[in-house]
């Protein structure tokens, strides 16, 4: 069967919602003080750098990153053979700071946990928030984003794909159905 | 009692007969070989039973004067039935059987059990190797007189060369007051240490220590230089290395008496069998390179080589179904014998007569027996041999009681389609 | 590309591709062992078997360490000679093992092929931990790991091991490993140590240690093992010292930034001199280090996916 592909967000899309989020960032938090993005590998932590440099531009002052392989911590290792392990890379400690903790999509809510458990394992953070750049429902735990790009109702056989370019900045998000 | 074989082709080398021809047998001894005798005229009138040999080669039965018959003592493994009714679907008739089993045959008592018991309830003819020393301990001479008397061939402490060079002296001498032959299994144990393979790249690969081919040309040359020295006879067992061919090629240009035989696992594998820590290729003598295999085959061609013995060794799985350096050494090899013999025929090694030769009259001559020729007035042993006969060689269909082959699932081609033992069929294929 | 092994057996079989992606997760584990609580969830609920039938105290114990950082449930059994003695079988020993549910055996055995062995009667994975003198994988896969930290690439390194080969179950895996990583194998030692067709593994072989030294980009020096000679292999550990012995003089031939290895345990003034042991070109303790990381990312590796019962 044909895939048919539609586009959800362009490039200004995805730039505009990255600028909001970053904003709403700043005003949740009043400032970066004590702030840090953990993007979860590889998409997140891609669109964690681009909400890193949009906090610099708006605010002036830069803000720690990291990110995060959550696969040692995933549910489902036994059933799935194609889960390589990346790096995990937080160069400051944990503990009192806000984490937001950034990834590209949000679906079942499980790569979520198994990032907050990832994070509690390395330090104990004062708390943790979520931005996601598209949220599209089918949620199997009880896990609710602070910053959303979009919110996309989706079929569960459906796909999200967000397309990044060559500089790993991402540049379109795509819903694919079959 | 009258049988009689027709329309074969008779290969008898002791007679330089390759013929068709017809044999007739009464009382088991081969009373005439002629053209197309007939059923009911002269000698032939009252025959019992014609086999119809068409297409198939008649020889005299298969002598192999290499066996373990694990009996007495490791029955479990194999007895005095089991091993010669293997021999049987070999085409075997006569085999000599080594003297390590428990308790090994030093003894008249033992000699005479095994022959008694292979007379009584065995599908061959058994001959008997006695012991080189007493117990195979290398101290002691063992009772060579005797135990010629009580049927012994020859005199061997196969698998514990005799390392005393004093000893070895005077076993060749003691053994040749009564002509009788000093078989070894020339190794020099100092040599092998643990080794469990083939010293070279593969044993270097799979990290096992190795057996270095001097081990057995060192030990060969000694032998045969006692064997020199004291005008001794000297029967060499399983050549395996180009160094022991050659030592024994120069050997007899020299006058020495010596005789030898080789494998067929020797002369049709190498050491690249033991790859996969594959347990049915650890044997000793160790499967060689392609550089010794060629020699053994030169040995063949050039007459060096008097006969091929099997050294039928066999093991039980639990033996053989453990870590490779803790396996026992050896392999069954009765029913393979006739199959890769003829495969040197086809790979154009020897020619058929040669062949049979080395299985029939020259091993018998080793052994100083009786048998192994088709002559008018020999015990008419028997092998009725299709050589185009393909078969898969299927460890659960051997009658070997022990299964331990390199062999197993190989396309044979060659078998023995019926056996008989002084006129009597002991071994008919179901085709 | 993903590698789910079934059993990790040896270097010999892994490809180029195998081999890097291994290297790749065991630095990523690495972080792990750097970390304050030094665990993650990965292997919980797997049940792993430390089937020692040699005695080994790092190699044991650093894959205890893994597996632990992995939170996997670790036995150790210490099999060594006993069940031989008993008369039981290793086929035996390891099907009442594996009648306990355990998800991987990690087997040490002084008989070479021994996990082979076992990998083709048992349903679960094996790994080799040494088997004999056939092949130790996750040494070599650790020695790599530390060349390439130090290094960058290992392609087109010289690297020099020098020892009793013979006796090596190390030497091999490191010579395939490193052939297939692209560096080229230079390996020294008495000739008694030196079995025949070593060559052919794919290494140049030298008599002389200073030959072999001579401007290696890394030293591997093997363990003289002190139980094993006093035979027929060399007359004496002085001697063997003297002309087979890495110290500062003739460690000088090698690249100024040569980095100096050793599986352990070491032998100081034996085949390694203290200056050098403890010099700044020493990178045994690294190794060390990078075993736990490799042996993590091999236990993780073999218990991903779902697989074949009999694949």
């Amino acid at each position: 069967m044909a895939t048919e592909t539609i586009e959800i967000l362009d490039s200004d899309g995805v730039n505009r919602a990255l600028t909001r989020i970053a904003h709403e960032i700043l005003e949740r938090n009043k400032g970066v003080e004590d702030l840090a993005l953990i993007g979860i590998r590889t998409g997140g932590s891609y669109l964690a750098t681009q909400l890193q440099q949009k906090i610099v531009e708006i605010e002036g002052s830069d803000i720690l990153l990291g990110t995060i392989d959550v696969t040692m911590y995933r549910d489902d290792l036994a059933s799935r053979n194609n889960l390589s392990v990346g790096l995990t890379d937080i160069p400051f400690p944990l503990g009192q700071r806000k984490i937001v903790l950034v990834d590209d999509v949000l679906f079942t809510g499980r790569t979520i946990r198994a990032a907050m458990d990832a994070i509690m394992a390395i330090g104990r953070p004062e708390n943790i928030q979520l931005a996601i750049l598209v949220d599209r429902g089918h949620r199997e735990l009880p896990i609710r984003p602070d910053y959303i790009g979009r919110n996309l109702p989706t079929a569960r056989n459906e796909q999200i794909k967000v397309d990044f370019d060559d500089k790993d900045a991402a540049q379109a998000v795509h819903l694919l159905r079959n | 009692m009258k049988v009689l074989i027709k329309n074969g082709r008779i290969i008898d080398p002791a007679n330089k007969i390759d013929a068709v021809l017809d044999i007739l047998i009464e009382d088991g001894k081969i009373i005439k070989v002629a053209a197309a005798i007939t059923v009911d005229s002269g000698d032939a009138v009252d025959v019992t039973e014609t086999i119809d040999a068409s297409g198939l080669l008649v020889t005299p039965g298969l002598v192999d004067i290499h066996t373990h018959l694990r009996d007495p003592g490791q029955e479990y493994k194999e007895d005095i039935i089991s091993g010669t009714h293997a021999a049987a679907a070999g085409g075997v008739t006569s085999l000599a059987c080594m003297p390590n089993t428990n308790p090994v045959n030093d003894s008249l008592a033992i000699t005479k059990y095994i022959i008694t018991k292979a007379k009584e309830q065995g599908s061959a003819n058994v001959f008997p190797i006695a012991c080189i020393s007493k117990g195979m301990k290398g101290e002691i001479l063992a009772e060579m007189g005797e135990l010629k008397e009580g049927g012994c061939v020859g005199f061997s402490d196969d698998g514990v060369p005799v390392s005393n060079g004093e000893l070895m002296r005077r076993a060749f001498e003691y053994a040749d007051t009564f002509a009788m032959p000093i078989i070894t299994h020339s190794e020099d144990l100092s040599l092998v240490g643990t080794g469990c393979m083939n010293e070279g790249p593969v044993a270097t690969e799979l990290g096992l220590k190795g057996i270095p081919w001097v081990a057995e040309d060192a030990a060969t040359a000694r032998d045969i230089m006692l064997a020199e020295f004291t005008n001794g006879r000297l029967h060499v067992c399983h050549v395996s290395t180009k160094g022991s061919v050659d030592l024994v090629r120069q050997a007899k240009t020299r006058g020495v008496r010596v005789s030898c035989e080789a494998t067929p696992h020797h002369f049709t594998l190498t050491d690249e069998a033991v790859r996969g820590y594959n347990t049915n290729a650890k044997m000793n003598p160790p499967l060689r390179s392609q550089e010794d295999v060629d020699a053994v085959l030169a040995g063949l061609a050039d007459g060096t080589i008097d006969a091929i013995a099997t050294d039928h060794a066999p093991h039980h799985y639990d033996e053989k179904n453990v870590e490779f350096a803790i396996a026992m050494n050896g392999i069954i090899g009765l029913e393979s014998l006739l199959p890769l013999s003829l495969k040197l025929v086809e790979d154009g090694v020897i020619d058929l007569n040669r062949m049979i030769s080395l299985l029939t009259v020259q091993p018998s001559r080793v052994i100083g027996i009786d048998r192994g020729t088709l002559s008018v007035g020999a015990i008419a042993d028997i092998a009725l041999i299709d050589p185009e006969f393909e078969w898969e060689f299927m460890p659960k269909n051997l009658l070997s009681k022990s299964k331990n082959t390199p062999f197993a699932g190989w396309k044979m081609r060659g078998a023995a389609i019926r056996t008989l033992l002084a006129g009597k069929t002991v071994f008919e294929r179901s085709l | 590309m993903f590698f789910n092994p079934k059993h990790i057996l040896g270097i010999k079989n892994l490809t180029v591709e195998e081999i890097n992606f291994i290297l790749d997760t065991a630095e990523s584990f690495k972080e792990v062992n750097t970390r304050q609580i030094k665990k993650v969830p990965t292997l919980r609920g797997k049940t792993i078997v430390n089937l020692f039938f040699e005695a080994s105290t790092r190699t044991r114990t650093s894959f205890e360490i893994a597996g632990k950082r992995l939170s996997a449930d670790m036995v150790n059994i210490s099999a060594s000679s006993s069940s031989v003695v008993k008369g039981e079988t290793l086929e035996d020993t390891a099907h009442n093992i594996e009648a306990m549910h355990p998800d991987i055996i990690v087997m040490r055995h002084s008989a070479s092929g021994a996990c082979d062995y076992l990998a083709e009667r048992l349903k679960c994975s094996v790994i080799n931990a040494g088997d004999g003198t056939h092949e130790h994988p996750s040494q070599a896969l650790l020695d790599a790991l530390t060349i390439r930290q130090h290094k960058g690439e290992i392609k087109g390194l010289t690297v020099a091991i020098a020892g009793d080969v013979t006796h090596s179950r190390v030497v091999r895996s490191n010579i395939y490993c490193l052939n297939k990583l692209g560096a080229k194998v230079k390996i020294a030692g008495p000739r008694t140590m030196l079995p025949p067709g070593l060559e052919k593994l794919g290494c140049e072989v030298h008599h002389n240690l200073k030959a072999a030294i001579t401007d290696a980009d890394c030293i591997m020096m093997l363990r003289i093992q002190r139980e094993r000679q006093g035979k027929t292999l060399i007359p004496s550990l002085r001697e063997y010292s003297r002309f087979f012995g890495l110290n500062d003089s003739n460690l000088q031939l090698a690249k100024e930034d040569a980095i100096v290895m050793h599986p352990g345990p070491i032998n100081r003034g034996v085949e390694i001199s203290s200056s050098v042991a403890d010099g700044k070109q020493n990178v045994i303790l690294e190794q060390v280090e990078n075993g736990v990381a490799v042996r993590m990312a091999l236990l993780y590796l073999v218990s991903g996916g779902e697989k074949l019962q009999d694949n």
